[in-house]
């Protein structure tokens, strides 16, 4: 979706404000929400988790911090995967009739399960189109659902540096449209071609594309 | 809707609790009390983003890659296990690959679209990383935002910005500072900053 998320290349949204020594969480409530999104059953998965936020409507996204859009989407989640009714979080109170669940975590679950070493590598539908050193034009495509093609490449062309092999495709995943596995490039764009005479000569911006965002150039 | 002020924790002393913290606290009770979570995990969770993971991790890295020929070589040809070597794996470092700074490119890391982050490696991302003015600047001026972390760098180095849109997540080895030669790898990992390895400055 062309949404406010799709920043890349935008001028104007304000200083960059390090700040010194800066803690791992800024409040405790920061430090709830991550672990309840971690934690919490929302029956989704990362990508439409990351598809959620990207809903929330653009004057709010933009005046939303970090932890404060997770919350937002975690709540959408629960409901929409049936952890929790809308009464019930309106409420704040769970259904006396609602059956009690089982947490899918323990706590001495937690550190083996956050250093797992996963993947979203998977076995590979048909080769993959594009080699290394092959000139592809990012394809000009506006879907109105979750995609990984930064509006700011799409027309312009770059050249394949490496391919992945096969990930889980975003696009399709964030929807409920299984994971559709599909070839993954690092594609290096020169930052003349994508900014035109304000971009440095020598500098370039590489991105991870997924094969049905490019086509041969 | 309320606002996070970096640097004044809200939290603690004689203020009230804000609006936001009031509905979290809502929202876990909530699930607590439907036994979808437990509070010791959530407690679990929070002390392994507080203590197990962050800079230090991706520090050790640098400073082995630093130190070991035939290691930095295992590093640049695949990062995800050089790295699983050292210990360090799991969620946000499941596909991970290390770009090298040397005289003639200096590397520097965003995630356009949201805020993905190598936790594995470099803990939970700073605000700034996940906030708007880095996540549009960085592609379009990365040597605006270089010069904003106090790295002025020269016309004749190129600049190679990586936008993780993806799962692949980038570690960036800054180049190893001059006169550094006597020290071990506990010394060198001091050296390692967080914002090198982001690669919003250089060593």
């Amino acid at each position: 979706m062309n949404g406010v998320h799709d920043m890349g290349g935008m001028h104007g949204l304000g200083p960059i404000a390090p700040e010194t020594d800066e803690p791992v969480f800024h409040h405790d409530w920061e430090r709830r929400v991550h672990a309840l999104v971690i934690a919490s059953p929302t029956r989704g998965n990362i990508d439409a988790g990351r598809h959620q936020r990207e809903l929330i409507p653009g004057p709010e996204y933009l005046s939303m911090t970090y932890y404060e859009r997770w919350f937002a989407a975690l709540s959408e989640m629960l409901v929409k995967g049936g952890a929790v009714s809308a009464e019930e979080l309106a409420n704040g109170v769970a259904d006396p009739v609602a059956a009690k669940a089982t947490p899918r975590l323990s706590p001495e679950m937690v550190a083996p399960a956050l250093s797992r070493a996963g993947s979203y590598l998977r076995d590979a539908p048909s080769p993959p189109a594009f080699a290394s050193g092959d000139r592809v034009r990012a394809r000009n495509l506006s879907p109105a659902g979750h995609t990984r093609l930064a509006r700011y490449v799409r027309g312009r062309i770059g050249v394949v540096e490496r391919c992945h092999g096969a990930h889980v495709f975003p696009d399709s995943h964030a929807h409920g449209r299984g994971e559709d596995p599909r070839p993954l490039y690092t594609v290096r764009f020169a930052a003349r071609e994508l900014w035109g005479p304000d971009g440095a000569p020598r500098d370039s911006v590489s991105l991870d594309l997924w094969e049905p965002y490019l086509e041969r150039a | 809707m309320p606002h996070d002020h970096p640097g004044h924790d809200h939290d603690h002393g004689q203020e009230p609790p804000s609006d936001i913290a009031l509905r979290v606290k809502a929202l876990e009770s909530l699930l607590v009390e439907k036994g979808l979570v437990d509070p010791a995990v959530l407690d679990a969770i929070v002390d392994y983003y507080e203590t197990k993971v962050g800079p230090r991790n991706g520090a050790r890295v640098v400073a082995k890659a630093w130190s070991d020929p035939a290691y930095r070589a295992r590093l640049l040809a695949d990062a995800t296990s050089a790295i699983a070597e050292l210990g360090y794996s799991g969620g946000q470092g499941e596909h991970m690959v290390a770009v090298e700074n040397t005289p003639s490119t200096h590397n520097m890391v965003v995630y356009t679209l949201c805020s993905c982050y190598p936790w594995p490696v470099l803990g939970l991302p700073p605000v700034w990383y996940k906030s708007a003015p880095y996540r549009s600047r960085a592609v379009i001026d990365p040597r605006g935002v270089l010069a904003d972390f106090g790295t002025e760098l020269p016309p004749d180095v190129a600049v190679r910005v990586w936008d993780s849109t993806a799962e692949v997540r980038y570690l960036v080895i800054p180049e190893r500072p001059a006169g550094t030669e006597a020290l071990d790898e506990d010394a060198l990992a001091a050296l390692v900053t967080r914002d090198g390895m982001i690669g919003t400055a250089r060593l």
